[in-house]
């Protein structure tokens, strides 16, 4: 893909996680059964009037705070008509002219230094409700396929955030799409958990030659449901587009579907004829103008950013750690942690994370003291010690009692061992297969039932080894 | 649309498919000529200098109307899925649509 450069905008849809919906004050829960927190307002029935949820506006506002993003003096709900089974009335509210939120600017930290996304608009609006799909030639209705609509999701809150085309590669909108739930998470206003659709992402996709003003053709990818399929997507799209422009083509405006396992791209079939959704203000709701006092609460909740908190953790740590810990909620238990900083970013980062210990349970001082006892006590006495950090109660104690044999005397016979029974090894590790030094550790900690210290094991193989 | 703009025939059967209405063909220059008619009088506003008014979405003076966030009980499954003339497993059972 010498020569072009990506050109892609998200449109991002954020759940809110209220106790009700956005205009009726049914629960807002997800995963009971179909059809249980329904009523007169979010099935629509003829004669009912929405009431917005207080809260939601006031998360909206704090969202578009965080964002960056002017908070509009004055904002008005529209509705948007469409017909679609997952939306009763015939309508969605929804805000068109007057968002509540925007013109913002949003910080992706890279290797290279911040990359300012700008952000068109966070607006608010109802979700739809959730259709599945069943029947059909295999199905229980002979060759009839039907739909089977749930309304419990049908007018929850949702934040919808448009940004500028301001993302110029796969790799830098999975880490805004990431840093941006990050944010959402820690604001404390959504799960914001792509597998679950209480975050969901479409992508605007475009290229053009390096150096070209201006903006070409773009696609609308739809609906990739977690971060690693946002950047395959957007990967695929873009060099599928460069392909078609060398090839002399032109690339047409519509709207596709990314299937992660094969990593093809197909069209959608359009549900609607041309956009034409007739969006006029809702009349039975007023306008929404956020008082000076609401704004100014919402921002004094807003605590310190990730990408602030990944640039001031660069000062201790690599690009790579520091927006690691960050965007993996796990910085705030790294900062807690006494010691060496790297030796500790490493073990909250990798060790810790893969016992599935929750980083708020751990006590840090007790951590602390294991990682700096690290290389004297017993691998395995680490690992185990990691799996219990996060239990109440946890202390260091009696796992920094027990010693790692550093003992040559009894780790030379075990290496001895381990040498005799793996001979075919041996001779490919002394013709240069030098990367199998891991695979002689291994099997000497395994001997020892890890009790070994890796660092001596280490030296006595390479010594040994070399002869 | 600004005054004077005559509704087509096209336009009449764009909106006529965006509302899901038929119109019988031989009804259609009859809705043109009506939807025609109302534009034109609506169209009359804007024959006043409107320069210093707001637009007006709603006819009440009232903003920031809002409930707090406290839950109340929702319908029954049963009652939800009274008027449903086809449910299935719980839900509203539908005819296809594309997936």
């Amino acid at each position: 893909m010498t020569g072009w450069e990506p050109v892609v905008g998200l449109e991002i849809h954020i759940q809110l996680k209220t106790q009700t919906k956005m205009f009726c004050r049914c629960e807002n829960v997800w995963g009971e059964g179909p059809n249980t927190r329904t009523c007169p307002v979010c099935l629509a029935h003829p004669g009912t009037l929405p009431v917005p949820n207080g809260r939601a506006i006031e998360w909206a506002v704090k969202l578009g705070l965080a964002l960056g993003c002017e908070v509009a003096e004055r904002s008005v709900f529209h509705r948007k008509n469409y017909f679609y089974p997952d939306l009763p009335k015939g309508y969605q509210i929804s805000q068109y002219d007057e968002p509540l939120c925007t013109a913002g600017r949003f910080a992706v930290p890279g290797s290279g230094g911040d990359h300012e996304i700008g952000i068109v608009r966070a607006h608010l609006e109802e979700d739809a409700a959730k259709t599945v799909h069943v029947g059909g030639k295999a199905g229980r209705i002979s060759g009839a396929a039907h739909s089977l609509v749930d309304f419990n999701r049908g007018g929850t809150p949702l934040v919808e955030i448009v940004t500028e085309p301001d993302l110029h590669s796969p790799e830098e909108a999975r880490r805004f799409l990431q840093l941006l739930r990050q944010t959402v998470v820690e604001l404390g206003i959504s799960d914001a958990e792509m597998e679950k659709g209480s975050l969901r992402c479409d992508a605007n996709v475009s290229v053009r030659r390096e150096g070209e003003e201006g903006l070409r053709t773009k696609t609308e990818l739809k609906n990739m449901n977690s971060f690693k399929f946002v950047g395959d997507g957007i990967a695929a799209e873009v060099a599928r587009q460069i392909e078609v422009y060398e090839s002399g083509g032109e690339v047409g405006q519509e709207t596709l579907h990314f299937d992660p396992a094969s990593g093809r791209i197909s069209s959608l079939r359009s549900k609607e004829e041309a956009h034409d959704y007739r969006y006029f203000p809702e009349p039975d709701l007023v306008p929404v103008e956020p008082p000076a006092a609401l704004v100014e609460r919402m921002r004094a909740e807003i605590g310190e950013l990730p990408a602030a908190r990944i640039r001031r953790l660069e000062g201790e740590l690599d690009f790579d750690l520091s927006y690691g810990l960050v965007a993996s909620g796990r910085d705030e238990l790294y900062e807690r942690v006494p010691g060496e900083r790297r030796a500790v970013a490493n073990v909250v980062m990798n060790q810790l994370a893969a016992t599935g210990a929750h980083p708020g349970r751990v006590n840090a001082e007790e951590l602390g003291k294991l990682i700096e006892a690290r290389d004297r006590i017993p691998r395995a006495t680490f690992d185990e010690a990691l799996t219990a950090a996060g239990e109440p109660g946890f202390t260091a104690e009696r796992y920094l009692a027990e010693e790692a044999v550093t003992d040559a005397s009894e780790l030379d016979p075990v290496i001895e061992r381990v040498l005799a029974a793996n001979g075919s090894q041996v001779a490919a590790y002394r013709s240069g297969k030098e990367g199998l030094l891991g695979f002689f550790v291994g099997q000497v900690m395994r001997e020892t039932q890890g009790k070994a210290n890796p660092k001596v094991v280490n030296e006595r193989l390479r010594e040994r080894l070399g002869a | 649309m600004e005054a004077g703009v005559a509704i087509t025939r096209e336009d009449v059967l764009h909106v006529a498919r965006l509302a899901r209405l038929e119109i019988p063909a031989d009804q259609v220059e009859e809705v043109q000529g009506q939807l025609s008619a109302i534009l034109e009088a609506v169209g009359k506003v804007s024959e006043l200098d409107l320069s210093d008014v707001e637009p007006t979405s709603h006819p009440l003076d009232v903003v920031n109307a809002w409930a707090e966030d406290e839950p109340r009980p929702s319908l029954s499954r049963e009652e939800a899925l009274a008027n449903a003339p086809d449910p299935s497993e719980g839900a509203f059972r539908v005819p296809a649509v594309g997936s």
